[in-house]
C-alpha cells in the first residue's frame, strides 16, 4: 500500500478520524432570533439568550434542525427520530451560560457514509459515526490590549453541526479529499456555506499510527485546524512525531494538541490528565427533539441532487468522462453552469467542447481573478452561442479564444454572434481567398517548399504562415488542404 | 374606609369595583404598612413611585370601565423574578446592582391585567433555603410572635440579629411574611422543593404550587429547571386561584411551557366535592412524626369527608428516597444553571488578576455558604465516575416517585392530603447551622410533588399547640389545579378561622 510511511525500524500505518465543525447556513442563531450574520461590529448580533442573562432559556431554531436532517439525508445517514440535547460544561469567558448547549447522548443523525473520491477514477469510502447541533461559543479578543481581554458574543449560540467520521482514513490525501468531498456535499445540501476563511468549516484531526495490521494505537487529537492544506500538513507532521517517539523507545500519550502552520509542528494543549470534565448531563430546559416520518420525507423530497449522482448522470447522459464529470460536479454551480450551456436554447451541444470550455479558458479567467466560473460574466447562453459559431465553422477554436476574452473583458453582455461579424473574425472559408494566399506564401518561401516535399512535417510551418497572412480568420482545415495539393503532399 | 390592608384580594377587586376605595388608596396602604413593617425585612426594594402611578393608571382604567381582571390590586414580587430596570438579585450578592432589561413572563401577566407591583420580596439566595435566612439581604422576621414572646420582646429583637424571632420559613419568605403580615394582598413566589408550600404552612398562608409547566419560567431566576415553578401565596384559596389564572399561561420563549388555555380557577372555588376519592398516603406517617401533625391530617381528613370526599388509604413506596434524590438533582442542575455568574457581564466583579482568579475571587465573594454547598454537590454528583452512581440513579427514582403517583390516580384517586411540613415555624438562627440537612428535612412532604411535576397546595388547617400556624398538603393530578382549589376551599371553609397576627412590629 502506497500509503505507507517509511520509519527507521519499518512502515507505519497512519490512522485518521475527523470531527468536522460546520457552520448551519441558517438566519437565526440556534437558540435564540439574534442574526448570524458574519463581520457585524463586536456585540450587535447578541441577544438576552446568548449573553445568558438570568432566567433565559433556549428555544430550539427547527430551521437548524431541518439543515442538520437534509444533511444527515446527504450522508445516506441513520436520522433519528428522536433526539436530545446536553449541557457540556466548563467555564471560559466566550462562554456565557458556562455551558455549551450539544447533543452528548443522543445525536440527530447517527451512522452514515460517504463515497471519498481521491482522484476522479479512485474512490473509498469513510464512515460517519454521527452528526449533531451544538452551540458555538464567542470570540476572546487577546489583541486589543496590553491588559485586558475582550469578548465578541456575536457568533455566540450560532449553530454547528459536529460531523464525527470513523477513523477510515490511513493517509494526509484521504483525510482532506474526504473534507473535500464532505465541504461538496454540504454545499450541494446548502446546509453549510464551507467558508473556510470566516471559520464556518473547522475540523479536530485524530492521528494515530501503527504497525500494518497492528491494533489501533494511541491518538491524538489535533483542534481546529481551518484550512484543507493544514489538515493535511497537520496529519503529515503529527503522523512522524508520533513514529519517532515510537521508534526511540517512548509511547504515545493521549492528549490534545494544537498545530502551528507557522513552525510545522502540533504542540500540546493539555494532556489527558488535564482533560476537562465537561459534567455532561441533559438539558433540563429543551424537550427532546421529536419528529415522524413525514417530516423527514417532506425533507428528502427537497433535496437536491447529490454530486455522486450528479457525476453519474453527465457521464450517461452527457457521454463525459469520469474525470470531467468530477470536475464540473465539484461545485453545485459549475455543474448548473454546464448543464445550462450544453442545453441551451433546447439544442443539444458537444459536452466535452463545453466541458472543455469550462474548465479550461472559462476557469482560467475566472481563477485569475478570483471569482466563480458563474460569475465571471459570460452567460451560459454566451459560451452556448460561441461553440455553436466554432460548430458552424464561423470561427476558429483559436479565434474562439480571443471572443471569449472580449466577452469577458471590454464587450460584456455583447452577443457573440453578433460582435464576431462587427469586429470582422468571421472565418474566411472562400476558396479563392485561401488559394492566392497559399499561392502568396508558397511563393515567398520557395526554398522551404523544396524542402518541405521530401519533408512533410514542414506543413505546420506553412499552415501557420497562412493565418497569419489571413488574420487568423482563414478555415485551418482548407489551408491544409490547399497547401498539401499546392506542396504535392496528397 | 378603615383597614384597607385587612381587605382580601377578592374583596379589594370589588371594592374597587364597586368604586368604594380606589387603587391610590388601596396602594398608598399597603406602602404604609410595608414602611412600618421594615423590621420584618419582608422586602428588599420598594417600588413607591412606580406603584402610585400604576394605581393612578389602574384608577383610570377602573373610572373607563376598562379593568383588567388583577387591576389596581397592590402586589409583592419575589426578587427571583425579572422586573424590567427594578432590582433583581434573587437576593444574592452576585447579581450586585442587576436591573434587567426584560420582564419575566409571569409579572408581564400580571401587569397586562391591571396588577400594581408594591416592590421585590425578599428570598433565600437563589431560592435554596428553607427559613429565608440565607438571603444576602439577612433573614426575615415572621409576622407570627414566638411562643411566649411579647410584642415589645419581639419589637425589640427586630433591631438585633433577629435570633429567636420566627421563620416565615423559605425560600419565598418575604412573600409569604408580606401576605402574612397584610403588606400586600398577594404575592408571586416559587417553588422547587417546597418554597411556596412550606413557607405558606409557617405562616397560615395559602400557596399553590401548580404542575410543572403551568407557569412559564421565562424571566425567573433559574435554580433547578427541571423542578422552578411559579406561583402565587395569597390570604385565602380564592385569592390564589386569582392570582394563578393571571399568572398561567402559555409562553413560545419557554419550550418547557404547558401549551393549553388556562382555566378560570376561581370557579372551582364552591364546587362540590361529593364523590371525589382522596388519597391518604402510608408512607407520609414517618417515625418519631409529632402527634398535632398526625391529629391535624386525620382531621383534613374528617372535613373532607363530611363534605362528601371518600377517603381511602393510598401506598406511594419510594417516598423515602424521595428527598435524598431531590438533594442530587436539584444541585447537579444548579451547578450548571448558576456557571453564568462568573463576573465578567454583569453583577458582581471581584478582580483577580487573571480570569481563573476573577472566576474565584466572584463566586467566592459572590455566592453565600448554602449555595456554595449546593454548587460543591451538583459539581461532584455530575462528575465523571459518579454521574451514573448519583444523578442517573436519582433519575430513576424520579421515576419511580412519579409511577408511584400515577398508579394512585390510576386506581381513581382524584386527590392526595398529607401534612405540608413535619412541624410549626421554628425560630431564626435554630436550624441547619450544625447539619444542614436538619433544614433540608423541611421539604420531607414538599420534594415528592416537584420530582413528579405535580400540582400540590397548602391551605391553613390550624394552630400547633404553641399557637402556630399549620397546614396541610393537597396533591393533585398534572393540570387539575381545579380540583385542588375546591378541596382546598373546604379545607379552608372547615378549619378554624385564623386570626391576623397583630402588628406588633410597627
Amino acid at each position: 500500500m502506497a500509503n505507507l510511511i517509511n520509519g527507521a525500524t519499518g512502515d507505519w500505518e497512519v490512522v485518521v478520524g475527523l470531527e468536522v465543525h460546520a457552520q448551519v447556513t441558517s438566519k437565526a442563531k440556534l437558540f435564540s432570533g439574534a442574526s448570524t450574520a458574519f463581520g457585524a461590529e463586536p456585540n450587535t448580533h447578541v441577544s438576552l439568550v446568548d449573553a445568558a442573562m438570568p432566567g433565559m432559556l433556549p428555544v430550539i431554531n427547527v430551521e437548524c434542525v431541518r439543515q442538520a436532517v437534509r444533511t444527515g439525508l446527504g450522508l445516506k445517514a441513520q436520522i433519528n427520530k428522536r433526539s436530545s440535547f446536553d449541557r457540556k460544561n466548563y467555564f471560559y469567558p466566550d462562554l456565557p451560560q458556562g455551558y455549551q448547549i450539544s447533543q452528548y447522548k443522543s445525536p440527530v443523525v447517527g451512522e452514515g457514509e460517504i463515497q471519498v473520491d481521491l482522484t476522479p477514477e479512485r474512490s473509498f469510502r469513510v464512515g460517519i459515526e454521527r452528526l449533531h447541533l451544538e452551540q458555538d461559543a464567542g470570540k476572546s479578543l487577546h489583541d486589543q490590549s496590553a491588559t485586558m481581554s475582550f469578548v465578541d458574543l456575536n457568533r455566540s449560540g450560532v449553530a454547528l453541526m459536529e460531523i464525527v467520521s470513523k477513523p477510515d482514513m490511513r493517509s494526509a490525501e484521504e483525510a482532506k479529499a474526504y473534507v473535500t468531498k464532505l465541504r461538496t456535499i454540504l454545499r450541494y445540501i446548502g446546509s453549510c456555506d464551507g467558508d473556510m476563511e470566516k471559520g464556518n468549516l473547522r475540523a479536530d484531526v485524530n492521528v494515530s499510527v501503527r504497525k500494518p495490521g497492528a491494533p489501533l494505537g494511541t491518538r491524538c487529537e489535533i483542534k481546529n485546524v481551518n484550512s484543507i492544506r493544514f489538515i493535511g500538513q497537520a496529519i503529515e507532521v503529527e503522523a512522524r512525531r508520533q513514529i519517532a517517539i515510537i521508534e526511540d523507545g517512548g509511547v504515545i500519550e493521549q492528549e490534545t494538541r494544537l498545530y502551528d502552520p507557522g513552525r510545522g509542528e502540533t504542540r500540546s494543549m493539555r494532556s489527558k490528565e488535564e482533560a476537562h470534565d465537561y459534567r455532561y448531563f441533559p438539558d433540563p430546559d429543551l424537550l427532546p427533539l421529536e419528529f415522524d416520518d413525514a417530516f423527514i420525507d417532506a425533507l428528502r423530497a427537497d433535496l437536491p441532487e447529490l454530486p455522486d449522482d450528479k457525476k453519474a448522470r453527465f457521464m450517461r447522459d452527457y457521454g463525459l468522462s469520469a474525470y470531467d464529470s468530477a470536475i464540473l460536479c465539484a461545485e453545485r454551480e459549475i455543474a448548473a453552469y454546464f448543464e445550462d450551456t450544453a442545453r441551451h436554447g433546447g439544442q443539444k451541444r458537444d459536452a466535452k467542447i463545453v466541458a472543455n470550455w469550462i474548465m479550461g479558458d472559462l476557469s482560467a479567467f475566472a481563477n485569475a481573478n478570483s471569482l466563480a466560473v458563474a460569475d465571471a460574466g459570460l452567460s451560459p447562453a454566451g459560451l452556448a452561442t460561441l461553440v455553436d459559431l466554432i460548430g458552424e465553422g464561423v470561427i476558429s477554436g483559436k479565434i474562439a479564444k480571443d471572443v471569449l476574452l472580449l466577452l469577458l473583458g471590454p464587450e460584456r453582455g455583447a452577443d457573440p454572434r453578433a460582435l464576431v461579424q462587427a469586429r470582422g473574425l468571421v472565418q474566411v472559408n472562400d476558396t479563392g481567398a485561401i488559394e492566392a494566399a497559399v499561392d502568396a506564401v508558397i511563393a515567398a518561401n520557395a526554398d522551404k517548399a523544396e524542402q518541405a516535399r521530401t519533408k512533410p512535417g514542414m506543413l505546420g510551418w506553412f499552415v501557420g504562415q497562412v493565418m497569419k497572412t489571413t488574420g487568423g480568420k482563414a478555415n485551418p482545415q482548407s489551408v491544409s488542404d490547399a497547401l498539401k495539393r499546392k506542396l504535392g503532399l496528397d | 374606609m378603615t383597614n384597607l390592608t385587612a381587605l382580601t384580594l377578592a374583596d379589594a377587586r370589588k371594592a374597587l369595583r364597586d368604586k368604594s376605595i380606589t387603587s391610590v388608596e388601596l396602594t398608598r396602604a399597603h406602602l404604609d404598612a410595608i414602611e412600618k413593617a421594615k423590621g420584618l425585612n419582608a422586602f428588599v426594594a420598594v417600588t413607591a413611585e412606580r406603584a402610585l402611578r400604576s394605581a393612578q393608571a389602574s384608577d383610570a382604567r377602573l373610572a373607563a370601565g376598562e379593568a383588567g381582571p388583577l387591576e389596581g390590586l397592590p402586589l409583592g414580587i419575589k426578587d427571583l423574578y425579572a422586573t424590567q430596570g427594578v432590582h433583581t438579585q434573587a437576593c444574592s450578592h452576585i447579581l450586585d446592582k442587576f436591573k434587567p432589561a426584560y420582564e419575566s413572563t409571569v409579572t408581564s401577566h400580571l401587569w397586562r391585567d391591571g396588577a400594581v407591583m408594591l416592590g421585590k420580596l425578599n428570598m433565600d439566595e437563589f431560592a435554596m433555603g428553607s427559613s429565608n435566612e440565607t438571603s444576602y439581604y439577612g433573614p426575615v422576621a415572621s409576622p407570627w410572635l414566638p411562643p411566649n414572646w411579647t410584642p415589645e420582646h419581639a419589637k425589640a429583637a427586630l433591631t438585633g440579629d433577629k435570633k429567636g424571632l420566627l421563620t416565615p420559613g423559605g425560600s419565598s419568605g418575604g412573600s409569604a411574611c408580606a401576605v402574612a403580615a397584610r403588606l400586600c394582598l398577594a404575592a408571586t413566589a416559587s417553588d422547587t422543593g417546597g418554597s411556596i408550600r412550606q413557607p405558606a404552612a409557617f405562616t397560615g398562608t395559602v400557596g399553590i404550587k401548580p404542575t410543572y409547566g403551568r407557569c412559564s419560567r421565562y424571566g425567573m431566576v433559574a435554580f433547578a429547571s427541571s423542578l422552578d415553578q411559579a406561583g402565587p401565596i395569597a390570604r385565602t384559596t380564592r385569592d390564589c386561584a386569582i392570582m394563578l389564572r393571571s399568572m398561567a399561561g402559555r409562553d413560545p420563549k419557554d419550550s418547557t411551557c404547558y401549551d393549553a388555555p388556562v382555566p378560570d380557577y376561581e370557579a372551582a372555588i364552591g364546587r362540590s366535592v361529593k364523590g371525589m376519592t382522596i388519597g391518604i398516603p402510608r408512607e407520609y406517617r414517618l417515625d418519631g412524626m409529632a402527634g398535632e401533625i398526625e391529629a391535624l391530617w386525620s382531621e383534613g381528613a374528617q372535613w373532607l369527608k363530611a363534605a362528601g370526599a371518600k377517603i381511602v388509604d393510598v401506598s406511594l413506596p419510594h417516598t423515602r428516597h424521595a428527598l435524598p434524590a431531590y438533594y442530587i438533582v436539584a444541585p447537579a442542575e444548579a451547578s450548571s444553571n448558576l456557571a453564568r455568574y462568573d463576573g465578567v457581564r454583569y453583577g458582581l466583579r471581584e478582580d483577580g488578576g487573571d480570569i481563573v482568579g476573577l472566576y474565584e475571587q466572584t463566586r467566592a465573594k459572590g455566592f453565600g455558604a448554602e449555595v456554595r454547598r449546593r454548587l460543591m454537590i451538583g459539581t461532584y454528583v455530575l462528575s465523571a465516575g459518579y454521574y451514573d452512581a448519583y444523578y442517573v440513579r436519582a433519575q430513576k427514582i424520579r421515576t419511580l416517585i412519579k409511577r408511584d403517583f400515577e398508579t394512585v390516580f390510576a386506581a381513581g384517586v382524584d386527590a392526595i392530603l398529607t401534612p405540608a411540613t413535619p412541624s410549626a415555624a421554628f425560630g431564626i438562627g435554630e436550624k441547619g447551622s450544625a447539619d444542614p440537612v436538619e433544614m433540608y428535612l423541611n421539604d420531607v412532604f414538599t420534594v415528592t410533588v416537584n420530582m413528579a411535576g405535580l400540582p400540590g397546595l397548602v391551605a391553613p388547617a390550624g394552630l400547633s399547640a404553641t399557637g402556630l400556624p399549620l397546614g396541610l398538603q393537597l396533591i393533585g393530578r398534572p393540570f387539575d389545579e381545579e380540583t385542588l382549589f375546591t378541596l382546598g376551599a373546604v379545607i379552608e371553609q372547615s378549619a378554624p378561622k385564623l386570626k391576623a397576627p397583630a402588628p406588633w412590629w410597627a
